[in-house]
Formats: structure tokens, C-alpha cells, sequence
């Protein structure tokens, strides 16, 4: 069943001259991990906040066609109503840290406390959760005196607490360095196991080929394409859309190397294999 | 003459917790990146080489002006730096006004200011911005903005802290081909970046930070090819360079094109 169905969506934000979503209609699967892709002014960060109901409930602007999360329809809805079972982390954490609470931890309670959890169910969650992120051992330092990196697993943590069955990220490891981004990354697909639905934007492409099941390719705000990542990274018109295509893709095409599906790989795994199946062990070392 | 010469720096924010530890550099006009993991230092030495920041011991020289007793405002035309964070350097409410500010504090007459902040918003390709609020652009629009300021007065050193976060792809060539220009300006560029891909691409030195210290330091193929030294700094090579690890080639690549030229010449 679908998780999340999106029909004839088109959106303008107040000020905007042209849509910034224009006729997106798709549907994702419940458990799906989802990679949005595409140049910047594609829509990704507008569909992200149409997901939870920030458009157009926040934004205002002219909002047509639906979502339906479950049952739920976001136009009918409040955000508050919606965020019980949407999550959203913003591209920068700045925005995301409530500026209410002293220390970390209060800033991961600070968002149950709304949902009415009873007290211990909340201290094994902000617990577990803060462990997940790696910020544990920060967890009695101010919010804004930790390192950026640990204050985007912080808007992360603060967010998986509260156990949305949607879980909506908007660049969230772009502050991290390489071993952050890895670790945020199999937090996530972790949790994407349990039936979790995952939306990510990012340009990381290579995390992207790893981790997602599914690729939506935005352009102008436009669905251009929709389908198993295999296939939309190995679109030659990748570039010309404003994304750049898995680094190990890129060389594989770039030397004519595909799998038994005529797909590039996308993996580095992948690409080792066909070089080694070309070219046998007969390079030199 | 090295154009930054740092000789024995240490620096802590708080008594007990030192930052940076013994560092020793000469920099000169080959293009240099720093990496290492967030928490290395990283940041916090290139505010101390912009005079930001002044040293606890030691002492940092940039074309051989003390930084102990030269400000930042006063290094302005030997020095830029991009900050990480656009918001941390943007304040003005128009793009023309936030990047002429630079070449007006260097004495540059209005018209002469005016002529560089509009040629540097071109090369940014932001010209159609010119009049807006940066507050209204995106992230990714007001770090456009900040690598404007700083070409605008033109410095011969140049400081990049992770140009490419949150860049899409265009915007990516659009960086690299700046940096490239400003190289072969003859400025000395230098960048704070976790993509190694981009790194290697571009840089022709490496240093390798790791809790406060240098744990490498040298041209890029010889850096990016000390395996042990980079899981210490818990950093991983280049794609190219794990793949031919993983292919148990024992030569290094840091692009591409090698790795693709040396299967074609096989």
C-alpha cells in the first residue's frame, strides 16, 4: 500500500513568478527510501516542506492538487496534526534548534513532551536516540556551543524521537565531515528497515547509489523521472538535467563498462567487478 | 619569501583544551587544501591566519606582516576568506552593497568599487541578483555571494572553507573554474574541504590535520597514497584511489581521467 500519494500537486509561493512545484503526481511505497535529486530552483527543498504541510499551511501561496499520507489529507490538516506523522530536518540545523532549551537533551525531550509520552518511555527514547546520533556524551551541552556537525544529528535525533512513520530530510549531512555523513546515513537506512519511509535530498550522490531503493529527478519543478536508482543514474542526459551521476558511473560509462542489464554500476563494488571481468587481472600492478 | 609562514602555533578558546598544537608551515603558491575531521582544527587555524583569531604562542606571518599586530580590517588586501557559514560574513541588505563594501574599505574610489563588485557578481554568475536582500537568497545563493566579496578585493591569498556545501553540480564548475582562475592568478588558494574527489581534483598540496596537529603534509598523489595515515586522521582517499586499492593497483590516481587514461593505455 501506499504510504504517500501525491496528485496534480502545483505550488507558488506568494512572492514566486513561476510554480515552484508544477503537476507532481507519484506514489511512494511504505518502507521505500527515497533519494530526491536535482539542480537547485528544482522544487526539492518546496516538496519536502509540502510533505509535512508547511506549504502551503506556513507559506501560504497558491496550492493545488493533494497529499494524502495514509488517510490523512495535509490540506485538511494542521502541521501540528501532521508532524505526528511527518518529520521533517531542515538543510540547516539553525533553523531546526528550538532556541528554548539549555542543553541537548532537553532539546530531544522538548519535541515528546508535545506528543504527551509518559515520562520513562521518553528517557529510554532521548536515549537511545542520542546514542544513535553519536551525541550522547554532548547531551548536557548547549545546543549552540556544540560543533555544526553535532548540532545537525541533534535536529536529526530530535526529530526521529518523536517516531513519524515519514521521515523527510532536506540535505542533513551537508555540515558533516565524510564519517558523519556515513554514520547519519546507516542510522537512517537502519531505521528504514523497520518500515520507516525515508525522503532524503542530497547531492551526495555516491550515499544515494548506496543507500536509497528509489531516485525522483527533479527539474524545474518537475517530475522528470521516477524509478530504481539503476536506472535513473545511468540517464546519459544525467548533466544536461544539473546532476552530477555517481562518481563510479561516470567512469564506467566513460569506459563503456555495463552489467548484464545494460545499467553502469552504480557502486564501486560493482565497477570493480566489470573492470576485473574486461580486463582480467592483466593490468599491471 | 613564503607568503604565510607559521612557526611554532598553538591556540586554545579554553584554558585546558588546546586546539591546535606545534604547528609549523610554509605556504607558497601551490593551491593547498586542509582536510581532516570536523573538530581537527581546521577552521580554527584558517581564523587565525586571516588574524581573527591571534595566536596563544607562536607566531603567524602573512607576507611577512605579523598577524599579532595586524588586523584582520588591515590584512584585508593580502587575505580573503570565504566563512562556512554565509551568514557569518554576510551583513549587508543588497548584493551590490554587501560585496562592494570590501573594495570601498580598501580606498577604492565608488565608481572603481562599484566596477569590481559587479565584474566579481558576474563571475559568480549572480548578476541577475544584484539588487535583492541576500536574506532572501538561499544558502547556496548567499555562499555565491561571499566568494564575490572576497574576489572583489582581489587578495592574494584566497581562503575557501567548504565552498561546495550545498552547491548543486552547475554551481560546483562554476567554483572549481574560479579557483582554477585565481591559481593561475598566481594567488596562493587555499581550501578547507571534506570531498576528496574535489580535492584531489584540484589541490596540488594536501595537509592532513588531526586533533589539533599536521599528521601529513605534502603533494597530493603522496598523501592521498598513505593509507595508514589517513585512517588515523579518519579520512578516506579519493573514489578513484579506492578503487584501484581495491583493484590492487599500486599506483596512486586522484582523478578520473587517470584512472580511466590508464586503463585506455593498457
Amino acid at each position: 500500500m501506499s504510504k504517500v500519494i501525491i496528485k496534480n500537486l502545483s505550488y507558488q509561493y506568494p512572492l514566486g513568478d513561476e510554480n515552484a512545484l508544477e503537476d507532481i503526481s507519484l506514489k511512494i511505497n511504505k518502507g521505500d527510501f527515497l533519494g530526491i535529486v536535482g539542480p537547485n530552483k528544482a522544487g526539492k527543498s518546496t516538496l519536502c516542506k509540502s510533505l509535512v504541510g508547511l506549504v502551503p499551511h506556513f507559506y501560504n501561496g497558491d496550492f493545488s492538487g493533494e497529499i494524502l499520507i495514509d488517510d490523512l489529507n495535509t490540506k485538511n490538516h494542521s502541521i501540528s496534526q501532521i508532524s505526528l506523522k511527518v518529520g521533517l530536518v531542515f538543510q540547516n540545523p539553525f533553523n531546526q534548534i528550538s532556541g528554548a532549551k539549555l542543553t541537548v537533551y532537553d532539546e530531544v525531550a522538548f519535541g515528546l513532551e508535545n506528543i504527551g509520552l509518559p515520562r520513562e518511555k521518553m528517557i529510554e527514547r532521548i536515549d537511545y536516540y542520542l546514542k544513535l546520533m553519536d551525541i550522547y556524551d554532548q547531551r548536557a551541552s548547549n545546543p549552540f556551543e556544540i560543533s555544526g556537525g553535532q548540532m545537525q544529528r541533534l535536529a536529526i535525533a530530535s526529530i526521529m524521537a518523536r517516531e513519524p512513520d515519514v521521515f523527510v530530510l532536506d540535505e542533513p549531512t551537508s555540515q558533516l565531515d565524510p564519517q558523519g555523513s556515513k554514520e547519519v546515513f546507516n542510522a537512517i537506512h537502519k531505521l528504514s528497515q523497520k518500515d520507516l519511509t525515508v525522503i532524503i535530498v542530497s547531492q551526495k550522490m555516491e550515499r544515494l547509489a548506496k543507500y536509497t531503493d528509489n531516485i525522483l529527478l527533479l527539474n524545474q519543478g518537475r517530475v522528470i523521472d521516477y524509478d530504481k536508482k539503476e536506472k535513473i543514474f545511468a540517464r546519459d542526459d544525467l548533466e544536461e538535467l544539473g546532476v552530477r551521476p555517481p562518481i563510479y558511473t561516470e567512469i564506467a560509462r566513460k569506459m563503456n563498462l555495463k552489467n548484464d542489464k545494460s545499467y553502469y554500476p552504480i557502486n564501486r563494488k560493482k565497477l570493480t567487478d566489470l573492470v576485473v571481468k574486461k580486463y582480467g587481472q592483466n593490468f599491471s600492478k | 619569501m613564503a607568503k604565510i609562514s607559521v612557526n611554532d602555533l598553538f591556540f586554545h578558546y579554553n584554558k585546558g583544551t588546546p586546539v591546535l598544537k606545534n604547528i609549523n608551515l610554509k605556504l607558497n603558491n601551490s593551491s593547498t587544501a586542509i582536510i581532516g575531521q570536523n573538530g581537527a582544527g581546521k577552521t580554527t587555524l584558517v581564523k587565525l591566519l586571516k588574524s581573527l583569531l591571534k595566536p596563544i604562542a607562536g607566531n603567524i606571518y602573512i607576507n611577512e606582516l605579523n598577524t599579532k599586530e595586524h588586523s584582520a580590517a588591515s590584512l584585508a588586501s593580502e587575505i580573503g576568506l570565504v566563512f562556512q557559514n554565509p551568514s557569518d560574513q554576510i551583513f549587508n541588505n543588497n548584493v551590490l552593497e554587501e560585496v562592494k563594501f570590501g573594495p570601498l574599505n580598501l580606498d577604492y574610489d565608488k565608481a572603481k568599487a562599484e566596477e569590481l563588485a559587479v565584474e566579481s557578481i558576474q563571475r559568480v554568475g549572480m548578476e541577475d541578483m544584484i539588487d535583492e536582500n541576500p536574506y532572501d537568497l538561499s544558502l547556496s545563493e548567499r555562499k555565491l555571494v561571499t566568494i564575490a566579496s572576497i574576489l572583489a578585493m582581489d587578495p592574494e591569498i584566497i581562503i575557501f572553507d567548504e565552498p561546495t556545501i550545498g552547491q548543486d553540480y552547475e554551481n560546483i564548475k562554476l567554483i572549481k573554474n574560479i579557483i582554477k582562475n585565481e591559481v593561475k592568478d598566481g594567488k596562493l588558494v587555499l581550501t578547507i574541504n571534506h570531498d576528496m574527489d574535489f580535492v584531489a581534483e584540484l589541490f596540488d598540496r594536501i595537509i592532513v590535520m588531526n586533533r589539533g596537529e599536521v599528521l601529513a603534509d605534502g603533494p597530493a598523489e603522496k598523501v592521498f597514497s598513505k593509507r595508514k595515515i589517513l585512517e588515523k586522521a579518519h579520512l578516506e582517499p579519493p573514489s578513484v584511489q579506492k578503487l584501484s586499492n581495491d583493484l590492487g593497483i599500486e599506483k596512486t590516481f586522484l582523478t578520473k581521467k587517470d584512472f580511466i587514461n590508464y586503463f585506455n593505455s593498457l
